[in-house]
């Protein structure tokens, strides 16, 4: 056991570091600076980052789980307002059907609560389906239920729908009656087990994404702590005001530990165990990053509370990546029922 | 980054696993009775005398010498087995390890290590808590010996202890900080009496207070120099904090795994709330585990204790009180004639957040030390 990152892990994670740094939104008008968000959106694309998991030799992923992880808490502690998230899942499902690789920008498809992947039920997709992380995205991928599993197939999307909850990632309408084309050539379908094995690798990158946002909040509200002054001091030397943030930081170590585990977890255990460990992270990172988020806010305390104090933004860009897939209750059963604790009746 | 087994490793596990098979005392949860305390030296001795104690200390002291996420697989094998933690001994070892001489190292951490010589830790006082700095426990140079006057309390196995790693005050008239010694304290001694304390979950065995009244030390049992008391008790707290030194993970597994198996045994007897509080419960152990793994993996760079131990703690307090709370509200609470096992697991949860230095001294320290916000 030795989970310090290697030195080509920790240079990765620098590279996304200084690119999110360099070209993500770092006040609340930089998300309206089209041309800075083309020129991240550009330098994401150079690095091949989105790539990370579509087909190399036999058809392994270019990179483990743990490679792309870093990259999704890099992008959410900057804000990253490109996509990522819902590219490299589109990218897993086509490596695990043994689909070409996709010639125009796509993303995947989900039921309208973002719990689970679309899944059209004899041609037709789910009331309220929506696309995720579809900036630049034609096309999703949904999946159609064949002999064995499930087949993947593309459909177009509508234009986006403004941003309401993530400002940094818009997501789009999947176009009415618009046709469904399964994607072939195809070797297989996906597998129950392969099915478990992706929602594992969405559930460790939305982890990770939360580990970013949680690191990006607390150093924009410690350092709004030490500079905004009431009664002659700093408000960062109350005791009052330290407890919440010392609070804040425990939360996001913890949450950094379990997103760890998870992501080496997608590739190195059984679908089934992976399943389980990144659900565990997943529910432990989705309860600590609202409470971080909130108590961003709080610190910020009546600007938290406005429009242009970046809080909420990633308050916001952690609404989303907790609902991916399911939050802390919906993850909360999955540990449970791997568990064979709480039956049916349960806590659904 | 790997949190598989190397072979070696997987090795090791399968020996430990095999070993635990013929040699699980089985004694009670260390929260819960008096028995387990009563059996932590044999066990201790057990653990070593096999090979699966100070997997990572350095072998002139009898340690294994091997990398420190050795100790994760003991955790994760002893609560498997259901057998007892690996007894806390760590910042015993690592206090006297940093800050005595060599001479002084090899005259006491062997028989630390091996579980022959039972140590208890003199710090805290009636009046000097959160406060420790300002202890008044007197050592008096008489001839080349110290005399020990004073009151000691919250000390960990003052009943069994052979030894005290006693810390007082050498030199009354420099700053509070300055003028305090470590000493290794004989405790068969006339002038030392050992009271124990009753906990809230009943447990007697566990903690003490120790009375010195004329105490006798020799000056060559000092630990480090005169006036470096401070600094070995900041070694000695900052490890005190630390998950990875104190095997808990492995209690905490435990715990969470009866109740599971409680819950599984009679699903309906259960209703949602409780699974949930288990649920949580089993998340936060399996976090800590986690989380350990990742510490100790950092140390292979030779990462020394810094302020990181109080975010440690701090998550240990969460986990400890998550599955206590877990187990008051699986276990439940005997009003009639039922077992008071899990309401004791309860009650002893309440702890951590006061032992070893309190949740807010914690937050101040992670205030001040790591988030970098300005003194209050």
């Amino acid at each position: 056991m030795d989970v310090r990152f290697s030195p080509e892990q920790q240079a990765l994670r620098d590279s996304a570091a200084q690119a999110v740094d360099r070209l993500g939104p770092h006040t609340v008008r930089d998300l309206e600076d089209t041309e800075r968000a083309a020129k991240l959106d550009a330098a994401v694309e150079a690095s091949g980052w989105r790539e990370l998991r579509a087909a190399g030799e036999g058809r392994a992923p270019l990179a483990s789980a743990v490679e792309a992880a870093i990259i999704a808490e890099e992008m959410g502690r900057g804000l990253a307002d490109a996509p990522f998230v819902g590219a490299t899942l589109a990218a897993e499902l086509r490596r695990l059907v043994g689909a070409p690789p996709a010639t125009a920008r796509e993303t995947v498809g989900f039921v309208a609560d973002l719990s689970a992947p679309a899944v059209a039920d004899r041609g037709t997709l789910p009331a309220g389906a929506v696309a995720i992380d579809a900036r630049h995205s034609a096309s999703a991928l949904v999946l159609v239920p064949v002999e064995g599993g499930h087949a993947v197939a593309e459909v177009s999307l509508d234009a986006s729908i403004p941003a309401e909850v993530d400002l940094t990632r818009p997501a789009a309408t999947i176009a009415a009656g618009a046709g469904m084309e399964r994607l072939g050539p195809v070797e297989q379908p996906l597998t129950a087990d392969d099915l478990r094995r992706w929602t594992a690798l969405g559930l460790g990158l939305t982890s990770a994404d939360l580990v970013g946002v949680m690191r990006g909040v607390l150093s924009v509200a410690c350092e709004y702590a030490g500079a905004r002054r009431q009664y002659g001091v700093a408000i960062g030397s109350f005791q009052a005001v330290q407890h919440m943030l010392a609070d804040a930081c425990v939360a996001m170590e913890g949450s950094r530990s379990v997103a760890l585990h998870a992501a080496w977890a997608v590739d190195a255990l059984a679908a089934e165990e992976a399943l389980a460990a990144t659900a565990m992270a997943k529910a432990y990172c989705s309860r600590a990053a609202r409470m971080v988020c909130e108590t961003g806010i709080q610190v910020h305390g009546g600007i938290g509370n406005t429009w242009d104090c970046m809080a909420h933004v990633y308050l916001r860009r952690a609404l989303l990546a907790i609902d991916v897939l399911g939050g802390a209750g919906a993850n909360l059963q999955r540990v449970l029922d791997h568990n064979g604790i709480g039956g049916a009746d349960g806590l659904r | 980054m790997d949190f598989g087994d190397s072979p070696e490793e997987a090795d090791f596990r399968r020996r430990l696993r095999d070993w635990l098979r013929d040699n699980n005392p089985g004694l009670p949860a260390s929260s819960t009775s008096d028995a387990y305390w009563a059996g932590q030296a044999p066990w201790h001795q057990a653990l070593y005398d096999a090979g699966f104690f100070g997997m990572s200390w350095p072998k002139d002291i009898g340690g294994q010498g091997l990398p420190s996420v050795y100790e994760v697989i003991v955790d994760a094998e002893l609560a498997r087995a259901g057998a007892p933690p690996r007894p806390s001994l760590g910042y015993l070892v690592v206090g006297i390890g940093h800050h005595a001489s060599d001479d002084v190292k090899q005259r006491f951490l062997p028989g630390l290590v091996n579980g022959r010589d039972r140590w208890c830790q003199g710090f805290s006082e009636p009046d000097a808590g959160s406060d420790l700095a300002s202890l008044r426990t007197r050592a008096e140079l008489d001839g080349d010996e110290y005399v020990i006057t004073g009151h000691k309390v919250w000390t960990s196995y003052s009943d069994a202890a052979d030894w005290c790693l006693l810390l007082a005050r050498t030199d009354p008239d420099v700053p509070k900080h300055r003028g305090l010694s470590a000493f290794a304290v004989p405790m068969r001694q006339p002038g030392i009496e050992q009271r124990p304390l009753k906990m809230i979950n009943g447990v007697t065995r566990e903690f003490g207070e120790v009375l010195f009244d004329g105490a006798r030390v020799p000056a060559a049992n000092m630990i480090g120099q005169p006036g470096e008391g401070w600094r070995l008790a900041m070694t000695v707290v900052s490890h005190e904090r630390e998950p990875g030194e104190l095997g808990y993970v492995a209690r905490y597994s435990k715990v969470v795994s009866e109740l599971g198996r409680q819950v599984k045994a009679d699903p309906g007897k259960f209703g949602p709330e409780q699974v949930r509080d288990l649920g949580w419960a089993m998340i936060e152990a399996e976090m800590l585990r986690l989380h350990v793994s990742r510490r100790l993996s950092d140390r292979m760079d030779g990462i020394s204790h810094g302020p990181e131990g109080s975010v440690d703690k701090l998550l240990m307090t969460a986990v400890e009180q998550a599955v206590g709370h877990a187990a008051l509200s699986v276990g439940g609470t005997p009003h009639g004639d039922g077992d008071d096992m899990w309401l004791k697991v309860y009650l002893y949860s309440r702890a951590q957040s006061v032992m070893g230095g309190t949740s807010q001294i914690q937050r101040n320290l992670v205030a001040s030390r790591i988030l970098g916000l300005p003194a209050s």
